[in-house]
This record gives structure tokens, C-alpha cells and sequence, in this order.
């Protein structure tokens, strides 16, 4: 049994996401006003995912706005010039589609599934709301409202949620990335329509987004159809240079101990700060990928799995998680849940030796070729998943890599020998750049 | 300028274009295992779906879980590994199994590449007819299940729901959780996970659905192959029983900034030949999406909650209409009676030709969505089956759909929504709500 429940935020998948193997199904061309599309063939159903991915997320937001990202994605539902509040929404479902968006440190995301026939309406529809949007103060109060029960249904209500924020607080000094995407309670409740007004007219234009048609669609039609609807729009000339503040080197290893008497299972959890995939530079995250796998990627066969459930029987379940796709560097993580009468200062003390443990016997190559035959078959499996594929290219074109970058992950992740898994392991687990997180009802009763 | 959007919405009211072929074949092996098929062989891969009727509601009171504890057992070891050797071998192979019970079925689910479909389905054969169910094994897989049942128990959904089914199916396997109780599962032994084995997992009650890369030729050996070992029948399935809760309120102390609804009252059998008046009524009342009344009236006008919605549940062994709401404590009290109002406005008014129109472009435009991918259609037809729909169900449910009309609608909200019959269970610290007995 794969129990996922606690961490499903941060676990990555079993089996690495990668590019699909066919690559002659993806297109890709730039309008003139600076927008970028992506096309994914998938003609076994007349069906098409429709996605606008704007650059710009949470991390880009001013200091004392936190929330303001996601705040105006759910503007977005609201009216234009052409549209009352609510009607973009009506007429998606009047045409039988399914409709999202979502916001995350990197990016904001507007999503449609519908009937292929219905691109064009789609289309018309999203680039109306990309610069055209009307807020009235009757709209925006009761949406900050949404945002706030939002929150506490998120976060207030689920002291992992609540552990998860105060940990990565503690990982990021300098950086933005340790402030949460919604927002902070104190600073989501100050948003005002203004604020998201300037938010929208700074980053919402077609040079910083990008266009992702994924379905039963001709690549040159895709395109004959965003020059129509996306083509007029104008670029913005002032979209600020994508620069956050930078970390400085983390010099002590911090811990944290997090009471919640809502707490009944305590686990302990730490971070270490890691790189990203960055642009035409993808083999050290490569390489930390596979670690991940290896050490704690798939239950009882992982490294940690395989000693700490068990051999020596300390935990109920163990994971290492890392997800390479940032702009900036973010972090790798691993956890551990104790076995009933473990407290978790003998679990900490074990998983340390887990990982001593691994950095001394080096990489199982039986299980490093298992690892690589999962992921030349998930490029067969992701074929069956167009919009997996169509959230890959969004995330990844959003955090600054680029198409090549995209098709080229499965081949790093072949690439990637025993000897650049123990680099990048030894490397990146450096106590001086981490966080440990015990989450607990009460101190005395964990230890 | 809304008039040219306008212009472009009144044309989709007519026809849909009809979805991609999904051309189900019914395949009997030579042992007679039926299978629903769907050849699609565009992608090397073959995705099964098996699911067995009767899930966690066959266990019996002092056992409650051992049904889910088996399903979640199945793939930790068989009669020649081990679970660290059975996932090696899956990994080696790079097949997915998937392994769940619910409160109806347990459900196998299965992708495997077309390449080594043969080695891929004897390793699941294994794990289905001859899984090991050791001390060891299960003694683990509890510890799993036990911790996630105490973390339950601070978690104010999961304290809702629990409220809400003991009240609506006393004296039922639906008044359980299907993962059982702290102290049942602690209980439960090898013996235990095994006899669940035998009373769930039989030819008598198996609903198959396979997607992909395959032939119905070469389906029907795979089948006896995969399943042939399973006894013949199981235990007897459970009763269907009648809705149990009384009109009221059932507050249940939390400290918790947010207050968590459920709300249920007598539903209706999937039979039922009013079902899908009821399904397009729901979809208007509170089925997802922000286009409902519910969402409307209590998130965008009011903003009193992120998420508000309806449902009809019609279970293999018992129904209920019901819905769910989150809200702060101070604001949980305007948002039920908000819901309570749209329960009878509905009940007395129905609805509007406009709101029905938009209700059936939506239902009969988005069911091809559904469609999306090898398993999910695998998941599908299983569900069709075990559901005892027509093999041409997927070509006729949108007529249903489009069948249904203003007076339908009407009748179904009068005879169905009982705002007096509502049971409300909330968890938190409701301002100006409390329990009515």
C-alpha cells in the first residue's frame, strides 16, 4: 500500500515526467505580438485542452501583496468590456466544456477541455479577458471573501498545510518562494481592486504568455486561429525583468518543531536547498531526479524504504521528493513517518544514517536500470495523457526552459550514470542548507 | 458588445458533434469470463479495469475494514515474493497496478505496456488469486491504515462524514468507514484478510473493462489466465437499505476556525426512471462549476464559502441527495440558510427554460470529455457494467439527457427535495447554529 495522504502536495510521481517520445506531435510557432503556442496533436477523440500560461506567479508579486496572484486569477472570472461578471464561465459550460485555472509560484494558468469545433470560442474568450478586464468593488469584496474561505479550507484547517508554510518560510532568507501562494491571511484580507488592477495591467499581455493547444487540432489551423484572436492584441513594452531577489548561502542547519494538538500522526520532514532544470543545463537536476528515485521514490524497494520500513522496521512510510522545475532554485525534500512507539528523535537519528548509509554503498545498478526502463516506458504511457502533456510544456516554458529543454529531459534522465547520482547526492545533502521540520501534538510526547 | 458572444452561444444548442467512435466489443473467454472491449491500438499500452461488486459493505461489523485491508494488501507480497520482490518485478516490466476497495467494489486497475502484456498480467495474476496476505505484510499495511484513521479523527471533513453516515444508515455496512474503526482493525489477522479475500474477490460478481492494444481474439485467453483461479461465488451481498436520518441539525463541537457541512436527505436508485430528470435538476441546483444556483447565491454573491455543492448519490446498497459546504464559523449559519432557501426554491419553482438549456448543453457537451484516455474509458465501461447499463448506454445517455424536460424537472425537484427532511451535520464552533436533538 502506497499511502500518499499526508504529502500529496509534495510528493512527486513514481515515475519522473518526461517528454514524449514522439516529438513529431508537437509544434510550436510565435506570433508577431510576441505570444508563444505550443500545439499537441492527440487525434483519437475530437476533443481540445485549451491553456493560457502567463510568466508571472507569486514570486513576482510586490512585498505586502502576497495573495495577489491568485487573487486575480479568480478576477479573471469576472467582466470585460465585452462580457458581464460570470459569462465567460456561462458560455464555457454552455458549450460543454470543463474549465480551471490555477496559480502557482512560477505561473498562472487559465484551462479549457471542450469539443474541438469549440477552439475558436475559446480562443475569443481568453484573449478578451488578457487586457480587457473590468473590476467593480461589488465584484472584488465578496471574491476576497472566496479567497479567505479558501484559505482556511487550505491551510487553516490542516496543521500539515499549516507546518508545510512555516517550513518553507524557513528555507528561503531572501527569496520570495518562501512566502505562500495564496497569500498570508494578514495580507490577503488588505487586497484591495486596485492592487489587482495594477497587477494585471503590469504582467497580462501577449509577450508574456503562452499559448498551449493541446488535442484534435491541425497545427497550421491552431495557428491561423491565434493570429485571428490573440494576433491583435498589444504587447506590453514594461513587463519588469523576471529577477527575484537572490538567496545567499545558508550557513547552519535551522530546525523547527511545529505543535498542533489537530496532530495525530508526527512525522519528521527536512529540506535541503537544490537546484533547478535550467535552460539547456539539465543534468545535474537529472541527476538529482534519479536520486530521489533511487533513495525514496517508490515505496519498499527504494533505499529508504528497503532499511527504515523494512529492515529495521522505524517507519510506516518514507519518501524523498524533488520537482526540478523552477525558475529559481527551490529545494529536495525527504520525510519519514514513524512506526507506532518510535519517537522521532531515534527516527531523525536513522534516516541520517539512511542517507550515510547510501552515500557509503553507492547506486544499485539493478535498480538504476529498472528506474530507466519506468521511464522509457512513461514516454509510451504519457502519449495517453494529453493534458499531462499540456500542463508539462506550460510548467516547464513558465520556469524558463524551453521546448528543446522539454524533449530533451528523458534523454538526460538516460544519461544520467551512478557517478553523477553520488555527485549530485553528496552535493546537495549539505545539513548547512537545510530545514528540519517535526510536526507534533505536543513536544514531550514525540521525542 | 455581449451580443456577438451571444450570437455565437445560440448555435451550439444545436447538435454536438458526436464524439469519437467508442466501439465496445463484449468478449467471452472460453471459460465464459465476459469483458467489455474497446480496441484502440494507436498506442503500444492495454489498460484493464476489474472491479468486484460489494467492496468494504461485505464485511461485517466486528471485521469492518478487512476488505479495504486486503484490497490494500494485495500487491505486498504473493505466494513466491515477497512485496519488495513483487514491485521489482512490476518495475522491471514497467507495469502500473493499482489495488483500492471501496464502500461498493474493490477495484483492480491495470496498464501495461503491449510489449510484455503476458509477463505483466501472470505477475498480476499473482497478486489477484494467490497474494501471500503474511503476518508481516499485513501487520504493515495496518499500521498504514491506523494512522491514517487518527489522523481522521481531527480532520473536520472526515468528522462530518462520519457523523453524517451513522445518522443516514444506522444498522448498515454504509454506516461504517470503509477503512473500519481503530479498534476493529487492530483486530483484524492474516485469517481475517483472507476470508475477505475469498467473500470479495469471485467470478459471480466481476466487472471488466479493457482499453487498448489489444484484440478480442487475444483478449479471452488473457482473461481465464488473469482471473480463471477465482472461486465461483463469494458472500452474499448486503441488503439495500432506506435512507435513516430525521430532519434537523447535528452540530459536533470542533475547535476549528472553518466549519465543515454536510447535508443529506432520501435520494434515489440509479434506476429510478426519474434518474436523469433528477441528474440535469442537481446539475442546476448545485453540480459543480460555478454556473449553479448554489455557487451562485452562496459563493458569488455572498462569498461566504470557496466551495458549494450538490450531489446525488446512488450507492449499490442505499441513496441520498446531499451536498457539502465549508465556512467560517461566523458566517456558517448565512450560508445554510442560503442553501435551505435554494432547496426550496427549487422544490416549488423548478426551473427556467434558459437554466434547462444550459444544464443539457453542458451534460451532453462535456460527457465526451470524459473519454480521456485509456484507463479512464476502461474505467468506464467497468462502471457501466457493474452499474447493469446497456452495452449501447454510451451512445443513448445524452438522448436521456436531451430528453428530459421543464415539467420532468419540476416534477422530480416536488417529489425528491424535502427542505423539511434536510439533516445538517456541522463541524466546528457554528455561531447561531446549534444540534436539534
Amino acid at each position: 500500500m502506497n499511502i500518499r495522504r499526508l504529502f500529496v502536495a509534495m510528493t512527486m510521481l513514481i515515475i519522473p515526467s518526461v517528454a514524449i517520445a514522439d516529438n513529431e506531435n508537437v509544434s510550436t510557432f510565435t506570433l508577431d505580438n510576441g505570444m508563444q503556442a505550443v500545439v499537441i496533436e492527440d487525434h483519437r477523440a475530437p476533443v481540445v485542452t485549451h491553456m493560457v500560461w502567463y510568466k508571472v506567479g507569486a514570486a513576482d508579486e510586490a512585498p505586502g501583496k502576497s495573495g495577489i496572484a491568485h487573487f486575480l486569477e479568480h478576477l479573471l472570472f469576472k467582466g470585460t468590456d465585452k462580457m458581464a461578471a460570470g459569462e465567460f464561465s456561462q458560455i464555457v459550460a454552455a458549450n460543454g466544456g470543463s474549465e480551471n485555472a490555477f496559480t502557482n509560484q512560477d505561473y498562472t494558468g487559465y484551462f479549457q477541455r471542450i469539443a474541438a469545433d469549440r477552439l475558436p470560442l475559446m480562443m475569443e474568450l481568453e484573449a478578451d479577458r488578457m487586457q480587457g478586464l473590468k473590476l467593480t468593488e461589488a465584484e472584488v469584496l465578496p471574491e476576497r471573501d472566496v479567497i479567505i474561505e479558501e484559505r482556511n479550507s487550505r491551510t487553516e484547517s490542516n496543521p500539515g498545510a499549516l507546518f508545510s508554510e512555516h517550513r518553507t518560510a524557513l528555507m528561503f532568507d531572501n527569496h520570495p518562494y518562501g512566502i505562500p501562494v495564496i497569500g498570508w491571511m494578514h495580507e490577503i484580507a488588505q487586497l484591495s481592486r486596485e492592487d489587482a488592477l495594477e497587477f494585471y495591467k503590469t504582467y497580462y499581455a501577449p509577450n508574456n504568455a503562452i499559448l498551449i493547444v493541446a488535442g484534435d487540432v491541425e497545427p497550421d489551423h491552431v495557428k491561423e486561429l491565434a493570429q485571428k484572436y490573440y494576433g491583435p492584441l498589444t504587447p506590453s513594452t514594461a513587463i519588469p525583468e523576471r529577477i527575484r531577489p537572490i538567496e545567499p548561502p545558508h550557513r547552519a542547519a535551522v530546525r523547527t518543531i511545529f505543535e498542533d494538538p489537530r496532530v495525530r500522526q508526527p512525522y519528521v520532514i527536512r529540506n535541503y536547498a537544490a537546484t533547478n532544470r535550467k535552460a539547456g543545463d539539465q543534468k545535474e537536476a537529472a541527476a538529482l531526479t534519479m536520486f530521489v528515485e533511487l533513495f525514496g521514490g517508490s515505496g519498499v524497494t527504494s533505499f529508504m524504504g528497503q532499511r527504515m520500513q523494512l529492515d529495521k522496521k522505524v517507519s510506516i512510510n518514507q519518501a524523498a521528493f524533488y520537482e526540478g522545475v523552477s525558475y529559481d532554485p527551490h529545494s529536495l525534500g525527504i520525510y519519514a513517518v514513524p512506526a507506532p512507539g518510535v519517537g522521532l528523535t531515534a527516527l531523525e537519528a536513522e534516516l541520517d544514517a539512511t542517507i550515510d548509509a547510501f552515500l557509503q554503498e553507492g547506486v544499485d545498478v539493478d535498480h538504476l536500470a529498472r528506474l530507466k526502463t519506468q521511464i522509457a516506458a512513461s514516454e509510451i504511457y504519457a502519449l495517453d495523457d494529453q493534458s499531462g502533456l499540456a500542463r508539462r510544456y506550460g510548467e516547464a516554458l513558465t520556469a524558463g526552459l524551453t521546448i528543446a529543454d522539454v524533449q530533451g529531459w528523458a534523454d538526460a534522465l538516460q544519461a544520467v550514470t551512478p557517478d553523477d547520482i553520488m555527485n549530485a547526492a553528496r552535493n546537495v545533502l549539505n545539513n548547512k542548507a537545510s530545514v528540519t521540520g517535526w510536526l507534533v501534538a505536543d513536544k514531550e510526547s514525540a521525542k | 458588445m455581449i451580443r456577438i458572444f451571444l450570437s455565437l452561444i445560440i448555435f451550439v444548442v444545436t447538435a454536438f458533434p458526436s464524439f469519437a467512435e467508442v466501439k465496445i466489443q463484449e468478449v467471452t473467454s472460453p471459460n465464459g469470463i465476459k469483458a467489455w472491449l474497446v480496441s484502440e491500438p494507436s498506442i503500444p499500452i492495454i489498460a484493464f479495469d476489474i472491479a468486484f461488486r460489494g467492496g468494504a459493505s461485505l464485511d461485517s461489523d466486528d471485521k469492518s475494514g478487512a476488505t479495504y485491508l486486503m484490497a490494500a494488501t494485495l500487491e505486498e507480497g504473493t505466494g513466491d515474493m515477497d512485496a519488495a520482490a513483487f514491485l521489482r518485478a512490476s518495475e522491471s516490466l514497467a507495469a502500473r497496478f493499482g489495488f483500492s476497495a471501496s464502500r461498493d467494489s474493490v477495484s483492480i486497475t491495470a496498464e501495461v505496456l503491449k510489449s510484455n502484456a503476458t509477463e505483466a498480467l501472470d505477475l498480476l495474476k499473482q497478486a489477484i488469486t494467490k497474494p501471500a496476505f503474511n503476518e508481516v505484510a499485513v501487520d504493515r499495511v495496518k499500521m498504514q491504515i491506523l494512522s491514517s484513521l487518527a489522523s481522521d479523527e481531527t480532520d473536520p471533513d472526515a468528522i462530518a462524514a462520519k457523523a453524517m453516515r451513522e445518522l443516514s444508515f444506522p444498522n448498515h455496512p454504509y454506516a461504517r468507514a470503509k477503512e473500519g474503526t481503530i479498534e476493529t482493525v487492530q483486530s483484524l489477522t492474516p485469517d481475517d484478510v483472507n476470508v475477505a479475500h475469498q467473500n470479495a474477490m469471485a467470478l459471480d460478481r466481476i466487472f471488466i473493462g479493457v482499453v487498448g492494444d489489444v484484440t478480442a481474439d487475444e483478449l479471452g485467453p488473457m482473461l481465464d489466465t488473469l482471473l480463471g483461479d477465482l472461486p465461483a461465488t463469494g458472500a452474499p451481498m448486503p441488503t439495500k437499505t432506506p435512507f435513516g436520518a430525521t430532519g434537523g441539525t447535528t452540530v459536533v463541537e470542533f475547535e476549528t476556525p472553518q466549519a465543515q457541512a454536510l447535508w443529506a436527505q432520501a435520494g434515489l436508485d440509479r434506476h429510478d426512471p426519474d434518474f436523469f430528470a433528477a441528474y440535469v435538476m442537481n446539475r442546476i441546483l448545485g453540480g459543480g462549476g460555478f454556473t449553479s444556483r448554489l455557487t451562485e447565491e452562496v459563493r458569488e454573491k455572498r462569498g461566504l464559502t470557496y466551495g458549494v455543492y450538490s450531489f446525488i448519490a446512488s450507492g449499490d446498497f442505499g441513496d441520498y441527495i446531499g451536498g457539502s459546504v465549508a465556512s467560517a464559523n461566523g458566517r456558517i449559519k448565512e450560508a445554510l440558510d442560503v442553501i435551505r432557501a435554494e432547496w426550496v426554491r427549487m422544490a416549488d419553482g423548478g426551473v427556467t427554460a434558459d437554466e434547462l438549456d444550459a444544464a443539457k448543453t453542458y451534460l451532453t457537451g462535456a460527457y465526451p470529455l470524459r473519454f480521456d484516455g485509456n484507463s479512464q474509458i476502461a474505467g468506464i465501461l467497468a462502471g457501466m457494467q457493474s452499474q447493469e447499463l446497456p452495452i449501447e448506454y454510451i451512445n443513448t445517455r445524452n438522448d436521456q439527457v436531451n430528453a428530459v424536460t421543464i415539467e420532468d424537472v419540476s416534477r422530480v425537484a416536488k417529489r425528491l427535495l424535502k427542505p423539511d427532511e434536510l439533516r445538517f451535520v456541522v463541524v466546528g464552533k457554528p455561531e447561531g447554529v446549534s444540534s436539534t436533538d
